[in-house]
């Protein structure tokens, strides 16, 4: 694979995926030590909001230690060079979130959508795009489409307004040759003014070589995160992502011992348990279920008494997408009937 | 004697509230409205006897006095709902709306529908498919102690969501967590919606969140929300009850799914159902009051 002299913009979101690992418990403090330690490694792009993103605070996914707006609020002001993104799913947050946080001066927003309901982002589209905002369109889940198929969801956002398109692998469920499928499809049938983007889990220990196909088949936006805290078996870790990147003459502009630092000494001591590929982050991984599952499937074992392992692989069968927290506890009980 | 109704909107919603309102005792469905004259709606009410248009409300309005249209049911979308009310107002109909748009009072029959007898309303609004499904079980708890958080998740079927609701998602998640409050009894209320595509297409599931001021009154609420899904189960049979309520803290939590009767589109709508069932015992509700003289439909000038 020869990837040398190409140019790629990484973008962390150990601030905002990470809040999955940690129930959304981050404080300003933490939030605003790491973003500014990553402005000075030479990050790009930080994503600063609760997990699941604008409005995501509540019983279902959990609530925030702070606001969203306290976060922003506390971290834009503090940042160098380095920009500040958010995300923001339709049906959880609304029009209001987005002013929100652009009058916080957010420069990107990211409108997550699964990767076949494209058509419930318009309306946040349509309104970034009037703010003037850097304007992600982010497919999650993306391994449950075919690649000519997630095309015409990345079509219908970039007729809403959007000039970049995420395949985002939620589950951490595509191999390397499922990521390149995806991504060669989005580039060839995309205008070449519309940036391809790739967002990974390490749940089946994919993250890097996933990127880097991404990478290969015309991606420019690669998302990760500092010591991979995030969902699941975290995101594509990005201190080795720039280690990578360094040795196959990938630009990055990211600083390889600096980001090393923040890894070591900034995020890992804010991980409540290491984030790593145990058993119930790689069943997200083989049966393809969103990884912000995790650590709810954790809980409704202690609270039910059913394995997560369990819960997650029924999950996975019955099909369900990101945001359907709630299904865990309810498939929880239902085994918990049939065994009894 | 059946009172005259014109629906407006022949998608999803409009189609299936189409074979509610024929079974109905008094309410007679005279008009189907669409703008594609291929929309499937169309055809189905051409088929089934009723006059239809394509030209939108524009199209009825000159027949509202020829055909005696008393009552008229917009399921088009939040955008365009004010304006078709103001049209169907000047000609004196009364309007329920079954889009997000919320200009009138809510209505979530099983918790309110007598509080709107007597009161002369000429628009009243469904709230949402999820508000119909889920307030109910808020109320069913704030009956018993207040909520000091009331959050619901509605699932639906991708292909039981239409352009309109797609479109309309905001107004959505602000209309049901408005009417979680005002409806339900909630101090403060929260709404999310999730489409899932998966084949065969998965029933409409709900799930209840109540967080209760003090310690929550296990047996008491356990026999509100199962009075209360007796309640709906009377004119949404398939509304179940699947797994709690559960109690952790002062959290509530009910989960619920809604099987339709597949009028329209097959039984997983249930989504579809609440909404049109709800409507029409609604309308039904106000066409008693017309027939007996305690509603007087008046021309808004």
């Amino acid at each position: 694979m020869n990837l040398k002299g190409k140019k790629i913009k990484l973008h962390d979101n150990a601030l905002r995926d990470g809040m999955h690992s940690v129930s959304h418990q981050f404080s300003l403090d933490d939030m605003v030590r790491m973003a500014v330690a990553l402005d000075e490694a030479g990050m790009p792009l930080i994503e600063v909001t609760h997990g699941d993103g604008l409005g995501g605070s509540s019983v279902n996914y959990g609530f925030g230690k702070h606001t969203n707006r306290e976060y922003l609020e506390a971290v834009v002001p503090k940042m160098k060079n380095a920009k500040i993104s958010a995300l923001l799913l339709p049906g959880l947050g609304t029009v209001e979130d987005l002013d929100m946080a652009a009058g916080c001066g957010i420069s990107t927003i990211r409108v997550a959508t699964h990767c076949t309901e494209a058509d419930v982002s318009e309306q946040h589209i349509q309104k970034a795009r009037e703010y003037g905002l850097d304007t992600v369109g982010f497919l999650m889940m993306a391994h449950m489409t075919s690649p000519e198929a997630l095309l015409e969801q990345a079509k219908k956002m970039v007729d809403y307004g959007a000039n970049c398109i995420y395949a985002t692998d939620s589950a951490g469920y595509l191999l390397p040759d499922d990521v390149t499928d995806r991504i060669a499809a989005l580039r060839a049938g995309l205008s070449n003014d519309i940036e391809i983007g790739f967002h990974g889990h390490h749940n089946m220990a994919m993250g890097i070589a996933n990127s880097l196909a991404a990478i290969e088949a015309g991606a420019v936006r690669i998302d990760g995160s500092v010591a991979g805290f995030g969902a699941g078996a975290g995101n594509t870790p990005l201190e080795v992502m720039v280690a990578v990147c360094n040795r196959m003459g990938i630009e990055t502009g990211v600083d390889v011992d600096k980001i090393m630092d923040v890894a070591e000494d900034i995020a890992l001591p804010l991980m409540p348990t290491p984030t790593r590929i145990d058993r119930d982050s790689l069943t997200l991984g083989y049966a393809g279920v969103y990884s912000s599952f995790l650590l709810h499937a954790k809980r409704a074992e202690k609270n039910h008494g059913v394995p997560a392992r369990e819960i997650l692989m029924a999950l996975g069968e019955m099909g369900a997408v990101g945001g359907q927290e709630d299904m865990i506890e309810d498939v929880a009980l239902e085994i918990k009937k049939k065994s009894a | 004697m059946a009172i005259n109704c014109a629906m407006i909107g022949s998608g999803n919603i409009g189609t299936d509230l189409m074979a509610k309102l024929q079974r109905s005792p008094n309410l007679n469905p005279v008009w189907m409205v669409g703008i594609d004259p291929d929309s499937d709606g169309l055809l189905k009410a051409q088929a089934a006897g009723l006059k239809t248009t394509h030209e939108g409300v524009d199209g009825l309005i000159p027949h509202i006095e020829e055909d005696n249209i008393q009552i008229a049911f917009d399921a088009t979308s939040a955008y365009v709902h004010g304006e078709n009310n103001r049209k169907l107002q000047e000609k004196g109909v009364l309007v329920i709306d079954l889009t997000p748009a919320a200009i009138g009072p809510f209505c979530v029959p099983p918790v309110n529908l007598k509080e709107h007898v007597g009161e002369q309303e000429m628009n009243v609004n469904m709230v949402t498919c999820g508000g119909q499904a889920t307030i109910p079980m808020v109320a069913a708890v704030s009956q018993v102690q207040p909520v000091e958080y009331g959050e619901i998740v509605a699932t639906v079927a991708s292909k039981s969501a239409g352009p309109g609701t797609r479109k309309n998602i905001d107004e959505f998640t602000r209309t049901t967590a408005r009417a979680v409050e005002e409806i339900g009894g909630a101090k403060k209320g929260k709404a999310i919606i999730i489409l899932n595509p998966a084949e065969p297409p998965l029933i409409m599931r709900d799930t209840v969140h109540c967080l209760t001021e003090t310690e929550p009154d296990q047996k008491a609420i356990t026999e509100s929300v199962h009075a209360m899904i007796k309640e709906v189960q009377k004119y949404v049979p398939g509304y179940k009850l699947k797994n709690g309520p559960i109690f952790d803290g002062n959290r509530v939590s009910v989960f619920l799914e809604v099987e339709g009767l597949g009028d329209y589109l097959p039984k997983y709508a249930g989504n579809l159902d609440i909404m049109t069932a709800a409507g029409t015992r609604t309308a039904e509700m106000f066409a008693e009051e017309i027939e007996n003289g305690t509603l007087t439909l008046t021309k808004l000038v």
